[in-house]
């Protein structure tokens, strides 16, 4: 916007801007994220683990077929929680802009979401019993649009405030009906 | 302040006011219909001691008490800056919504409605229609003069003055403009509409459930089995065939009964106080106001029938107005009719045809592909289970053979869809087409959209694709144009919301 006047008035400025591809958001969720992450995958599996570990010993025919799904679970659960954190973390981005909230989210399908800060209608934090013990909090922004709420999870619990004040002070100063 | 045309005349200390008198005798009948399972089970549990009939009778007086209290207990009065409605005897409740949040208004009435000279009013809120704080108020059984003077009040924004007598004011209706009407002609496209399939599936569903009840066999009934005795002495290819065209000739009476039901009458007016009033049904009736300054846009869908037959439908993008199912949506602006009458409607609400007439920019060669590879893949997902079937010596051949027919049809599947994917930006607006079994072309005006999401899943990635979202406080909440490549999603989303990405960009 600021350089506009500055171009030379032959370029053909906007046919070249899609060569200008979008940056991911500038900052990470909190390094722990990775750590929570992995504990809350483990608990799923374990769950999925132990229900077939019982089955094994009580079932008493067909054992070697029963073995073979354990073990299928195990490799399965091994891959996904070394993965999936890890990628989720690189993948796992945010950014405020004077005019606008982007996030980056998702690991195996990811998914960029921009908001206006003019149509921001509530920001929340949120935290489970889990996300505490690792000092770590969601941010909510919400739209008028039932499908358009931009979520940052995983963040520091510090950030997470500081991020609400700031896009609350902001949106407050943007007081047109949002909808 | 803005004074009231209709009768709802609120000074300074609005008055409270009650429903119409005739309603005593609707609130009785409604309560004693709904009380109608309960009475039942008091005359079957009653009838061994033999006095079914005096408690039935109790339930009754009961049940007409109830319904007399509910007009004595209801009233509503519009004040400057509200609607307020309040209920209840023992459990008093008042409900007020902000008028400058009302966003549109449904007038309805049923048959019985209709013979008393009564209307239902719903005053829509932006707010969605769940939760425990609810969308907005309804008024169940106005005159319905009454709730055209109160529709008018609350929704139109210019002040009007108001005319002695307390009738609307006769300027505004005179002024109103037709942009649609129904025509008779229009019936032919009921059949497209495959509305009956829903009201037949119903109507059979409820059948056999009570030949269930009763222990009645279908097949032993004299109709089915004259039936099956007269197909029984034909070819079995001949048999399916003239059970297919009754079944089908069934599906267009009823499609076409549905239709004349819902759309007879159908008119689409504007109002110069900034509203868009679409009137329809036979014998129940419903009138929808849209403010205009709610509207997000238009959609125009073509079920693959419909299409065939040169039909499409069209309904609005409003706050306020979600995106409900068949005949019961208060969406609709256009019945399903001839495509040019459709198109002309949704140029003419949105003031432009640009939208409308629009070349659309197809998707290209990768988007294509995806349509085919995903079509193929389900197919192949049942080829495979059948197969697996007859191998397993489970299912006869023909069960695999049926499977490889879905083949040549997902083939034609992928074609259309990748055929409908289009998207336009224009002046006003974002336009995405896509769909096959329906086809929908949403034309969302850019002021109302109020984010975007790009998303890619992993295979997106691997094709360099990216489905762009606007999402928006209207309709469906949110309008894709999916599968477009990367650089073309920039681009979309910078005509569409200019600025918005700037500082997001690299370099």
């Amino acid at each position: 916007m600021i350089l506009g006047p500055l171009t030379a008035p032959d370029v053909p400025a906007p046919d070249h801007r899609e060569a200008l591809d979008l940056r991911p958001p500038r900052n990470r969720v909190s390094a722990r994220a990775v750590r929570y992450w992995t504990v809350r995958a483990s608990a799923g599996w374990a769950v999925l683990g132990i229900a077939q570990a019982v089955w094994l010993v009580l079932a008493s025919g067909g054992g070697a077929w029963h073995a073979i799904a354990l073990v299928v679970t195990f490799v399965l659960a091994a891959a996904h929680v070394t993965v999936m954190p890890r990628w989720r973390y690189a993948v796992h981005r945010w950014e405020t802009a004077p005019g606008a909230v982007y996030t980056q989210s998702g690991w195996f399908d990811q998914e960029r979401r921009i908001a206006p800060v003019a149509r921001i209608q509530t920001v929340d934090t949120e935290r489970g019993p889990l996300e505490q013990l690792f000092g770590l909090a969601n941010v909510t922004v919400t739209t008028a649009s039932a499908a358009g709420a931009l979520e940052i999870k995983g963040l520091d619990r510090e950030v997470a405030d500081r991020l609400v004040d700031e896009l609350t002070a902001a949106t407050q100063a943007d007081a047109e009906d949002a909808t | 302040m803005s004074a009231e045309g209709a009768a709802p005349a609120p000074a300074a200390e609005a008055p409270w006011r009650r429903l119409s008198a005739r309603m005593l005798l609707v609130h009785p009948v409604q309560e004693v219909v709904r009380a109608m399972p309960a009475l039942f089970g008091l005359v079957v549990a009653g009838s061994g001691s033999g006095q079914g009939g005096r408690w039935a009778l109790i339930g009754v007086a009961l049940a007409i008490a109830a319904g007399t209290l509910r007009w004595f207990t209801t009233r509503y009065r519009v004040t400057p800056e509200q609607v307020q409605v309040r209920r209840g005897l023992l459990r008093r409740s008042l409900r007020a919504v902000s008028r400058d949040r009302v966003r549109t208004i449904d007038v309805s009435a049923n048959p019985l409605l209709r013979a008393l000279g009564l209307v239902r009013l719903t005053v829509g809120t932006g707010l969605a229609e769940r939760g425990p704080r609810g969308g907005g108020v309804r008024l169940d059984g106005l005159d319905a003069r009454d709730a055209t003077g109160l529709r008018d009040a609350l929704l139109h924004d210019r002040p009007r003055s108001a005319t002695p007598g307390g009738l609307t004011a006769p300027e505004a209706v005179a002024a109103e403009t037709e942009l649609a009407r129904l025509r008779p002609a229009w019936l032919a496209y009921a059949p497209f509409t495959l509305s009956g399939v829903l009201t037949i599936g119903a109507i059979g569903g409820f059948l056999l459930n009570a030949a269930d009840d009763v222990h009645l066999d279908p097949r032993h009934l004299g109709v089915v089995d004259r039936a099956g005795d007269a197909l029984g002495g034909v070819p079995l290819v001949l048999a399916i065939v003239v059970a297919l065209l009754a079944v089908a000739l069934l599906v267009a009476v009823c499609s076409t009964a549905g239709y004349a039901l819902a759309f007879w009458g159908y008119r689409l007016t504007r109002n110069p106080g900034g509203t868009l009033h679409v009137t329809r049904g036979l014998l129940s009736t419903r009138a929808t106001t849209i403010a205009e300054r709610r509207l997000r846009g238009v959609e125009l869908s073509e079920p693959l029938l419909l299409r065939w037959a040169g039909g499409a439908r069209c309904d609005a993008i409003a706050t306020g107005l979600g995106a409900g199912r068949g005949a019961e949506r208060g969406t609709t602006l256009f019945p399903p009719g001839p495509r040019a009458a459709a198109a002309h409607v949704a140029e003419d609400v949105l003031r432009t045809a640009e939208p409308v007439t629009v070349a659309l920019t197809p998707h290209g060669p990768r988007a294509r592909l995806r349509r085919y590879s995903r079509a193929f893949a389900g197919s192949a997902v049942l080829v495979a289970a059948a197969g697996a079937g007859a191998i397993a010596g489970i299912w006869p051949d023909t069960v695999w053979e049926g499977a490889l027919v879905t083949v040549p049809l997902a083939a034609a599947l992928a074609a259309d869809r990748a055929r409908s994917l289009g998207h336009a930006v224009t002046t006003t607006a974002l336009v995405a087409r896509a769909g096959s079994l329906v086809r929908r072309r949403a034309m969302l005006s850019r002021e109302g959209i109020i984010g975007i999401t790009l998303r890619r899943s992993f295979f997106q990635r691997r094709a360099g694709l990216c489905t762009l979202t606007a999402t928006t406080a209207a309709g469906r909440q949110a309008y894709a144009v999916a599968d477009v490549p990367a650089d073309e999603a920039l681009r979309v989303c910078d005509a569409a919301v200019p600025g918005l990405l700037d500082v997001f960009r690299a370099g």
